[in-house]
């Protein structure tokens, strides 16, 4: 199957219009989490919010409301001299109803890989200010606002998600009036496990096995690549076939890779996505040190660090009871 | 004030109206703050209290304690339990630190299923004002 590659996100820096030789079965889930997480580490330090404004100044009466939810008699938040109370600080830069102003397209982008990615669910976790200056009635609110961090997948008592922590800086007027760290946990609720209709990885393509390669798939069940060799001309042949292609001859027998290779090519796939396949990609092909060439994913590096010519060695990666892939990973003292 | 000073304990009724006031007060529309039955569909028992009111009633509980002329410098916090209808929130401090007029305070605040929020408050209370509840002596 031949398939287009094209760019679908902005934080790949592949070639676009590359056609790529697909084959399912080639990708590993591992591999996906660690591309999730090098694109949604990309995000740390890229603006959240950029010139954001108050939907109103600080006004008496959302301060009274807000003192008569609270309980709160401070005598300080009223009369003439009134301050807000400081723990109003993010109060005055919610979007209510009519939404956000100042978020960031990239903000957006960041929460909706996540949400595309199942971590559909959202809650605050952390919120942590800094009171630099009050805030008085009749004061414009402005703020601009940072992605901080992007943790790593977290396993939590709601489910599993990742961390997002974003900084922001609140102004009334020209002054720093306070600081706003504030922490989210965007997660896949645990309840949906086993549920139906519930994200549930679908499981990868099974090789067609038959018996011109047979050999192939039992060597690969023992965690060992078997390489095809005419016996009548001692040609190594790749993938597996009846005959011999440089003799003719049909009598062979196998050698063991020895599990040494480079990347002779690669494509990374970013579309279509398929079942079981979280993109992008890379698929590598794969020269052996015995001369064959196959194809492979490329494992140990993020997709985008694949390059003709990187050292690999090869690995069996198990993905369920019944299927084990080659995959190749790169050489630890090339990284 | 002094370190390990306790403050009094703050004793909130978690009514649905705490809740939605709150919720609608921070400007909050998130629906788990206020439709029980979209918060159930996303996985909740019912509504629960927003971030926002929780910083809230930590900020109250710090002003009420050290009075009117408190600054309040810096409120960090953390939720685990969530708050939810019909739930008491017991709110406890313990000065940690005292560095000449001002104060590091934690503050934890349990409900029927654990700690819903824990965090630290720093507090300037200006000379010659005193806290208007007496501190509960040295612990």
């Amino acid at each position: 199957m031949y398939q287009k590659c094209q760019r679908d996100a902005p934080w790949g820096d592949e070639d676009e219009g590359a056609t790529v030789k697909y084959e399912l079965g080639l990708s590993h889930d591992r591999e996906a989490i660690d591309e999730l997480e090098t694109r949604l580490k990309a995000y740390e330090g890229r603006p959240a919010a950029v010139a954001g404004v108050g939907k109103d100044p600080v006004n008496a009466p959302m301060i009274r409301h807000w003192c008569e939810a609270m309980g709160d008699t401070n005598p300080a938040y009223s009369g003439p001299d009134a301050i807000a109370p400081p723990t109003m600080l993010q109060a005055w830069t919610m979007g209510g109803l009519s939404g956000h102003t100042g978020r960031t397209q990239t903000y957006e982008e960041l929460l909706g890989l996540l949400d595309e990615a199942g971590y559909t669910s959202v809650v605050a976790t952390d919120c942590e200010q800094d009171y630099l200056r009050p805030l008085r009635p009749g004061d414009e609110i402005s703020f601009d606002s940072v992605i901080e961090s992007v943790s790593e997948k977290k396993t939590t008592k709601l489910g599993t998600g990742y961390f997002v922590t974003t900084r922001m800086d609140i102004r009334a007027g020209p002054d720093l009036a306070g600081t706003h760290r504030f922490r989210i946990l965007k997660y896949a609720p645990r309840r949906q496990a086993g549920r139906p209709g519930a994200r549930k990885q679908p499981s990868r393509p099974r090789p067609v096995v038959n018996r011109d390669n047979a050999g192939f798939w039992e060597g690969v069940r023992q965690h060992r690549l078997l390489i095809q060799r005419c016996t009548g001309c001692g040609a190594l042949r790749h993938p597996w076939l009846p005959g011999c292609n440089a003799c003719g001859g049909l009598d062979w027998d196998t050698v063991e890779a020895s599990g040494e290779g480079t990347v002779y090519s690669y494509v990374v796939m970013h579309h279509p996505p398929f079942p079981a396949f979280d993109p992008p990609y890379a698929v590598g092909l794969i020269e052996l040190a015995e001369g064959v060439r196959m194809i492979g994913n490329v494992a140990g590096v993020p997709y985008d660090k694949v390059r003709i010519g990187l050292p690999v060695r090869l690995g069996f990666q198990e993905y369920d009871e019944e299927l084990v892939l080659p995959i190749w990973r790169v050489r630890e003292e090339t990284v | 004030m002094n370190a390990g000073d306790e403050l009094p304990p703050l004793e909130l009724e978690i009514t649905r109206t705490l809740i939605v006031a709150g919720a609608i007060a921070s400007r909050d529309y998130q629906d788990v703050h206020h439709d029980a039955e979209l918060a159930r569909q996303k996985g909740s028992p019912d509504i629960f209290m927003n971030i926002l009111t929780t910083n809230g009633l930590v900020g109250r509980y710090i002003t009420d304690h050290f009075g009117p002329t408190a600054v309040l410098r810096r409120v960090a916090i953390r939720l685990g339990a969530p708050n939810y209808p019909g739930d008491t929130m017991v709110l406890r401090g313990t000065v940690e630190e005292v560095d000449d007029d001002t104060a590091t305070v934690r503050v934890v605040g349990a409900n029927s299923i654990g700690r819903h929020v824990t965090g630290t408050v720093t507090v300037t209370v200006p000379a010659g004002t005193t806290a208007t509840v007496p501190s509960a002596g040295p612990a």
